[in-house]
């Protein structure tokens, strides 16, 4: 199978400041990927990158095989829907439909006016008109009716009541039964991503700290916790993503393949949030040395 | 047909819960043979989830023996779960009923027997997947 996504190297400056550096990541196609990391940690220069939006600074990106934005043809493939759900406040429903129809030569004008007529938008409408939720929906109504064989949304609900953020999920997610695409959608809530994604992505600090299927990355991480010790006593095959001390105990989350048998910890499974937190937290723990060894 | 509903602070992952509600449902006898289970399309509608969650669900109840999938009709109950083990609570409760009573008499209090009740549970758990 191809890959939806396939990054070797790749970077992206933003004058002296990197946006992104040496990420290397190759995505199966046929996944909900969620893309998670706090605000500026690059989500956003990725997602733009493998739009063809960014032309990368370092490394190569290729997308169902092929350059971003290469060619018309690479162009109908993908589907991007911008941050905030942008759509035009003067044009209608209508118009909309009409302009989608116009510049993609895959559009599926059936499929459009259904989801439009199922969501209950009055074509005559000004999007301008529309509320938050609505005018999500019509974004995404865009995005699937150009049929793209992959669906790229930059924190498509981070701007929504729950309400519309679940009926834009259930939308999103009944599609992809529907039709079968790939989907990446970033967010900087994971309680966002936890039920909708099979594959995730953690980005910290312009860098991807781990990527992968979500249950195998549930199945191989595991809280520890126990009696003091030091991380250079644990075995070789554990991989220390965050370590907490205090004079008497050790709480480690661990990366491994095998099972932890040692009966002197409490093995403990993790969220998706507790995962992605402790990945989150071995970067702050480095920055804090690092501030440490600075002032020294 | 029954609804599916997913309780996010449980810490049980989202296709166990699936899998247990159906469970839950032939016990009850409110999911008999030949009753529909929900569509994967109308579950990931309704809960907003990954459609692999479901289909991982099903495909464990289908590997338990429990539903058979129909390619293009849908996945529909082929056994019942309701009063096969029944008959077994009681004398099993009673037997629980005695193992408290010890415990208690031994000096645990109710933090203790849970803790123990627990950890044990937990580690044949274990040792029976290994």
């Amino acid at each position: 199978m191809t890959s939806v996504l396939d990054a070797q190297g790749l970077g992206k400056k933003y004058g002296r400041r990197w946006g992104l550096r040496e990420c290397t990541i190759d995505i199966p196609a046929g996944h909900v990927v969620g893309l998670v990391g706090p605000n500026g940690a690059g989500k956003t220069t990725l997602l733009k990158l493998a739009s063809g939006r960014l032309e990368p600074t370092t490394g190569a990106i290729t997308v169902l095989g092929g350059r971003p934005a290469g060619t018309p043809a690479q162009l109908a493939r993908v589907g991007f829907v911008a941050q905030d759900t942008p759509v035009y406040a003067g044009l209608t429903v209508a118009e909309h439909l009409r302009l989608g129809a116009r510049l993609n030569p895959r559009w599926d004008a059936t499929r459009a006016r259904e989801r439009v007529a199922r969501l209950g938008l009055v074509p005559t409408q000004r999007a301008g008109r529309l509320s938050g939720g609505q005018r999500a929906q019509l974004a995404l109504t865009l995005g699937l009716a150009k049929r793209p064989e992959l669906l790229i949304l930059d924190e498509p609900v981070a701007s929504l009541d729950p309400l519309a953020r679940r009926e834009f999920m259930q939308g999103l997610m009944e599609a992809t039964v529907e039709h079968e695409f790939s989907v990446v959608l970033s967010s900087h809530l994971v309680s966002e991503l936890e039920r909708v994604c099979d594959y995730l992505i953690v980005l910290v600090d312009s860098r991807v700290r781990v990527a992968g299927e979500t249950d195998k990355l549930l199945a191989t991480h595991h809280r520890l916790s126990g009696p003091r010790r030091d991380p250079d006593r644990l075995p070789a095959d554990q991989h220390v993503i965050s370590a907490r001390h205090t004079d008497r105990q050790s709480t480690y989350v661990v990366r491994t393949d095998a099972p932890v048998h040692d009966p002197a910890w409490t093995v403990t499974q993790l969220s998706l949030e507790d995962l992605v937190l402790a990945y989150m937290d071995q970067h702050t723990a480095a920055n804090r040395r690092a501030t440490l060894e600075a002032r020294r | 047909m029954i609804e599916f509903h997913l309780d996010a602070k449980s810490g049980v992952s989202p296709y166990l819960q699936l899998v247990q509600q159906v469970r839950r449902a032939l016990r009850l006898g409110l999911l008999r043979e030949g009753d529909q289970l929900p569509t994967v399309k109308e579950v990931v509608g309704h809960l907003a989830i990954n459609a692999n969650t479901v289909l991982k669900a099903y495909r464990e109840l289908e590997h338990e023996g429990l539903v058979a999938a129909r390619p293009g009709v849908g996945t529909f109950v082929t056994a019942t779960l309701a009063d096969t083990s029944l008959a077994a609570h009681g004398p099993l409760r009673l037997e629980l009923q005695r193992w408290l009573a010890k415990a208690r008499r031994a000096g645990l209090d109710e933090e203790s027997i849970e803790a123990l009740f627990m950890t044990t549970f937990r580690t044949t758990a274990r040792e029976d997947i290994a």
